[in-house]
């Protein structure tokens, strides 16, 4: 880190994507809404909130897709 | 002949330490989904000395589910709450079991889950799944979860780990196989999993949480 630019990360991975909101950001991904969970920065984005969430710089973005079986 | 509450207690003592068995005895923990996860977590709970179980589910014991879940032959037909209780005080006599027959969804999560120290999901839908960790997440902040995904099939035990995903998040599993991938679910390995969220949850209540 010496100033220059901060990079999203999607699940540990450095990502583009500043700027877009969560809703839009899904999109581009094959996750089911209904499968998932999602957490930027260690906080659970409400789902309710997707539309009107923004990526930043710098965000930490966990997304949990949970499977079948128990 | 059945031993009394103050020689059990004393036996677990003996072995985690007055300090801890003290600390499980009064802690209370709701599982939601009493299948293979489920059954399995609260055996656990219930041998480590945690004190009340909230136990949920609204489905009775099938004969399918006898390769993983904690049922006798005996109890098919059984509602799944009814078996288990049964089953736990086999083990745990004086275990404060509050037995809920019902379906859970976003209305009655609150009314369930307010009472426990630590929630553990344990439902075999993906889609259940989600709307538990969201819901708690986003409505019940001061309480912890323990959650499992991945579990299915006869992958590597070694696969399955428990994640710290958030303050008050943990995610036990291998997080991809899905049971209907038709990989099936067979006992060891969903043990495996139950035994990764049982021994989460009692690391939470003795303060051992963190990593």
């Amino acid at each position: 880190m010496n100033g220059g630019d901060l990079m999203v990360r999607v699940n540990g991975k450095e990502t583009d994507i500043c700027g877009i909101s969560v809703a839009d950001y899904l999109k581009t991904t094959s996750y089911d809404l209904r499968f998932i969970a999602l957490e930027i920065n260690e906080k659970i984005v409400p789902k309710s909130q997707y539309e009107e969430t923004i990526i930043e710089d710098g965000d930490r973005i966990e997304i949990v897709s949970f499977v079948g079986g128990g | 002949m059945i031993p009394s509450k103050t020689e059990l207690q004393n036996a677990l003592s003996c072995r985690v330490g007055e300090d801890i068995a003290l600390k499980l005895n009064n802690s209370r923990v709701a599982v939601l989904g009493l299948g293979g996860l489920g059954s399995n977590v609260c055996i656990a709970l219930a041998r480590a000395g945690v004190g009340r179980l909230i136990i949920c589910d609204f489905d009775k014991v099938d004969i399918t589910n006898l390769n993983r879940q904690q049922y006798k032959a005996s109890q098919i037909g059984m509602k799944k709450t009814d078996a288990l209780s049964e089953n736990l005080l086999e083990i745990a006599p004086y275990l404060d079991i509050e037995n809920v027959d019902k379906k859970v969804s976003e209305e009655n999560i609150y009314d369930i889950c307010k009472d426990a120290d630590v929630i553990c999901e344990a439902f075999d839908k993906a889609e259940s799944k989600a709307m538990l960790v969201n819901f708690v997440l986003e409505n019940m902040p001061e309480k912890y979860i323990v959650s499992a995904s991945g579990l299915s099939g006869f992958g590597s035990m070694n696969e399955i780990r428990t994640r710290k995903m958030s303050d008050r998040f943990y995610l036990c599993g291998d997080l991809v196989s899905d049971v209907n991938d038709g990989i099936g679910l067979v006992s060891a390995r969903v043990m495996g999993c139950a035994s990764h969220e049982a021994l989460t949850i009692l690391r939470i209540l003795t303060g051992e949480e963190d990593e």
